[in-house]
């Protein structure tokens, strides 16, 4: 039987898809039996899901036109 | 215990290139500019976040990608395009950003130096405070049970977010960066920063706990 603490520390293997089948299956069966650990793994998972929202970047992270003018310059100095 | 899965620990393959990167590749090789656009809107904000992990400022960072992709024109033609081209330009940022640190060293003041990379990184603590079990590891002061989700949907949560992840010790953030925000492959991250599988597994668990406990943090507010 897993502890809770060994849980957050398998948490990242199990959700990368590292664990082997039987560290797999301890580890869900603990997550069954177990609400705190239920919510540990769902903070972690809206964590996750929140990081990838920080991918839309801002307006202000747009290349800026003078420069994409210039690489595109260099792109046809570099083709010729 | 549980057994810990291993992995040898050797150096980690380059990831194959996909069969539209090769398509994007003939096209940029036969002069293509479109192609050269669309490559350069693909990988310019997360170059550019990645940048940002290295150097100090948004200017230094966009000087940077600037850089990298001037270096990508002049290896373009001895490209080796069975690799993928993604992590190539990616460890091209990364190596133009050591060498511009190795340059800066050299003309810094010692007590100005910032700390080595690596140094301090604190890659090897608990995920959690061990006060919060008891002495058969079970959780004695046990994660919020409200909704994360919620809590994450605030604007300023998501900014406190950024700041976390802007706090990160420079590897961790690295590959939080590439991982979860611009969700490069494991494979991949680790070709762009040079680590083994093994070690960015330690480094991605490191990270993702931290965010977790500031996220549950808020969450009591
Ligand atoms: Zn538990």
């Amino acid at each position: 039987m897993l502890t809770c603490r060994e849980i957050t520390e398998l948490v990242t293997d199990y959700l990368e898809g590292n664990l082997g089948l039987a560290d797999r299956l301890r580890f869900q069966l603990h997550l069954g039996m177990c609400r705190h650990c239920r919510a540990y793994l769902r903070q972690l998972r809206a964590t996750i899901a929140a990081m990838k929202k920080l991918s839309q970047p801002a307006p202000d992270e747009a290349m800026p036109t003078d420069v994409q003018a210039e690489l595109l310059k260099r792109f046809r100095n570099w083709k010729s | 215990m549980a057994d810990l899965p291993t992995a040898p620990d050797g150096p980690v393959s380059a990831p194959a290139s996909s069969a539209a990167e090769r398509a994007l590749v003939a096209r940029l090789l036969a002069g293509d500019e479109a192609a050269f656009v669309e490559l350069v809107g693909r990988h310019h904000a997360p170059l550019r976040r990645l940048a940002r992990v290295f150097v100090s400022s948004d200017a230094s960072a966009e000087e940077l990608v600037q850089e990298t992709w001037v270096a990508v024109l002049d290896g373009l033609r001895g490209f080796e395009a069975r690799a993928s081209l993604k992590t190539w330009i990616f460890r091209i940022l990364v190596n133009r950003a050591k060498t511009r640190r190795e340059r800066e060293a050299r003309t810094t003041p010692l007590s100005a130096l910032a700390p080595d990379a690596g140094a301090g990184d604190d890659d090897s603590g608990p995920a959690v405070d061990p006060a919060r079990f008891d002495e058969r590891g079970r959780w004695t002061a046990p994660p919020q049970h409200g909704s994360p989700e919620q809590a994450l949907l605030d604007g300023e949560t998501r900014a406190r977010l950024a700041e976390a992840v802007a706090a990160l010790p420079e590897r961790q953030r690295a590959l939080v960066v590439l991982r979860d925000i611009d969700g490069l492959t494991a494979e991949e991250a680790c070709n762009v920063l040079g680590l083994s599988e093994s070690n960015q597994r330690v480094l991605l668990h490191r990270a993702r706990s931290r965010l977790r406990a500031e996220l549950e943090q808020w969450m009591k507010r």
